[in-house]
């Protein structure tokens, strides 16, 4: 029995699983480009119009610009995740691909290996199409704000792996709302995103900062769109490398467990 | 004395296209395959048969290369499955039991789709799936999404799906499961093209008329050992003889066959007689014991099969 935390081999073989994927998404291109942009028009709408009108502003900063980044960045953790749990569970369980390509030179850890660079790639072409509406609507700054798209990579690496440790063990495609509901919706309400981190007691702030992933992917991310960099990035940085590096090579020796016997 | 070079060519048809040698197969404290031996020779087609949960299937996923062995020696082209998997795997075709055809694809779709990941170049991937939808009588199918295929002809993409990358080796688990049989004929038609064509076919089957039909040489297998080996003709006659006498159950005829002293089997209300001379025996039952329905028959394998697995029903 391999352990957990052992390095996968890995063969550039992963990137034709996900030119699979790309290929079908690109087919469906009508239903999955749009709501990205959507989204981004309707929060515009919503909190500029509606909620933000209530609120001064933040720190000086108006509420629309503030939570712009948080935005951008719950994208990236809904992309990636959704991506890596109900669609890789589909496919793996569903529809067998996985099956199907192990049976060709392509290895487990291949497949899995190019499943969670699809998830991250979803979160890359969301914020690719939020980007261009928060710009025309002047509420994140240019250049730095291009930024985002690389970050949206490495923190769809983040949740994809998280996303696919979940999906290694969950018995049914019913048990994956829990993850969804128990991790992703309170880190989207709690992460620093609607409103600062330091309005929580101490010792939640501290929480937030040393389990919640979403955390240090929205200070990244204000840091860009708000033009406002510090040295603390390297900080959120290492953090997200680290639990993102952890979670994929989990992820990877876990569904190797659940798939070879 | 004189030394001469053995070519490659000598060495690979010395060398069977798969080998094993006491392999086993533990899923935690059950032995799915238990110390089995055979060798499978170019060319040939050779078959797995053996009631559900034998490991017939289990034996196909170690040769695939899916599942590691638990000890014992297992050579696929002279490649350990351990060490080269993906060496093997470039060689193999494989036409799994479960139908695992994309549906986010056409049927030419998935063949090129499948071709990429054997780094089949994209022009030769499109010929070959062209080529390989002719070959399935699949032609006009050829933009259909997968859903809207009937069973036999996912069976039948299946098949082509494994021809995909010219495999030397073509592993098929139950190919004709659930087929009507036109489809059925279809594919058997197809496979002995691609036998004369000179590929090697390792196939399991829970239908004895395929295997006596396809196979040159078939093992039959029971809770994971290997029970027997041989061609088809050969196993019928060593095990059941040429000729079969079913006689309908009454005491009359039970008492009948003790005073000829020949040894029969009750199956349901039917008595079966393995025979040399199926018309002897019936003559002396129409003669003597006033019988209910007689039949005779030739032995086939599928009196082999049950002799030697039983009954009983499995699972």
């Amino acid at each position: 029995m391999q352990h957990l935390w052992a390095v996968p081999h890995i063969s550039r073989r992963a990137w034709k699983v996900w030119q699979r994927n790309l290929e079908v998404f690109v087919k469906t291109w009508k239903v999955n480009f749009f709501p990205p942009f959507i989204e981004a028009l309707l929060y515009l709408f919503a909190i500029g119009l509606g909620i933000g009108t209530y609120i001064g502003g933040i720190g000086g900063i108006p509420y629309i610009q503030f939570i712009a980044p948080a935005i951008l960045a719950i994208s990236i953790m809904n992309s990636a995740f959704f991506e890596c749990t109900y669609g890789s569970y589909v496919r793996m369980y569903y529809q067998k691909s996985f099956d199907a390509i192990i049976a060709t030179p392509l290895t487990i850890e291949d497949v899995i290996a190019g499943e969670l660079l699809w998830g991250a790639t979803r979160s890359v072409i969301s914020v690719t199409m939020m980007i261009p509406v928060f710009a025309g609507f002047g509420v994140i700054s240019l250049p730095l704000s291009l930024l985002v798209i690389p970050l949206a990579f490495l923190g769809g690496m983040l949740f994809a792996g998280i996303a696919m440790c979940f999906t290694a063990i969950t018995p049914s495609i019913d048990t994956l709302n829990y993850p969804s509901f128990l991790l992703i919706t309170p880190m989207m309400l709690f992460a620093g995103t609607f409103f600062p981190l330091t309005l929580l007691p101490v010792f939640l702030q501290y929480g937030a900062l040393a389990v919640l992933p979403l955390t240090h992917l929205v200070i990244i991310a204000r840091m860009f769109t708000l033009a406002t960099l510090s040295w603390t990035i390297f900080f959120s940085l290492a953090w997200i490398l680290v639990v993102t590096a952890l979670f994929c090579v989990i992820s990877i020796n876990l569904m190797r467990r659940r798939l070879i016997a | 004395m004189q030394t001469r070079q053995i070519t490659d060519h000598e060495v690979s048809a010395r060398v069977p296209v798969i080998e094993a040698r006491d392999l086993r197969k533990t899923f935690e404290s059950i032995n799915a395959v238990d110390g089995v031996q055979f060798a499978v020779q170019k060319g040939e087609v050779f078959g797995f048969l053996g009631p559900n949960g034998a490991g017939k299937t289990t034996t196909m996923r170690m040769i695939e290369c899916v599942s590691p062995r638990t000890s014992g020696t297992l050579l696929v082209f002279g490649n350990d499955p351990d060490i080269a998997p993906a060496k093997i795997k470039q060689q193999i075709g494989v036409v799994p039991q479960e139908t695992n055809l994309d549906p986010d694809f056409t049927c030419f779709g998935n063949l090129v789709t499948y071709a990429r990941y054997f780094d089949i170049p994209p022009a030769e991937a499109k010929k070959r799936a062209a080529d390989l939808l002719a070959f399935v009588q699949l032609e006009e199918k050829r933009d259909v999404l997968i859903d809207k295929l009937s069973g036999g002809m996912k069976r039948r993409l299946i098949l082509a799906r494994a021809l995909v990358n010219n495999p030397s080796l073509l592993i098929l688990d139950e190919p004709t499961i659930g087929l009507d049989p036109q489809a059925r004929h279809l594919i058997w038609e197809r496979l002995k093209i691609l036998q004369a064509q000179g590929n090697t076919i390792v196939l399991t089957t829970h239908y004895l008329d395929e295997a006596a039909r396809l196979c040159d040489r078939l093992v039959i297998m029971d809770n994971g050992k290997i029970l027997v080996e041989g061609t088809p003709a050969d196993l019928v006659q060593r095990y059941v003889g040429s000729e079969i006498v079913e006689v309908e159950k009454s005491d009359r005829v039970l008492a009948c066959l003790a005073d000829m002293k020949v040894s029969y089997e009750i199956a349901g209300d039917m008595v079966q007689i393995a025979t040399e001379s199926a018309r002897d025996i019936a003559r002396a039952l129409l003669d003597n014991c006033q019988p209910g329905k007689v039949i005779t028959r030739p032995a086939t394998l599928e009196d082999v099969f049950l002799k030697l697995t039983g009954r009983t029903l499995r699972e």
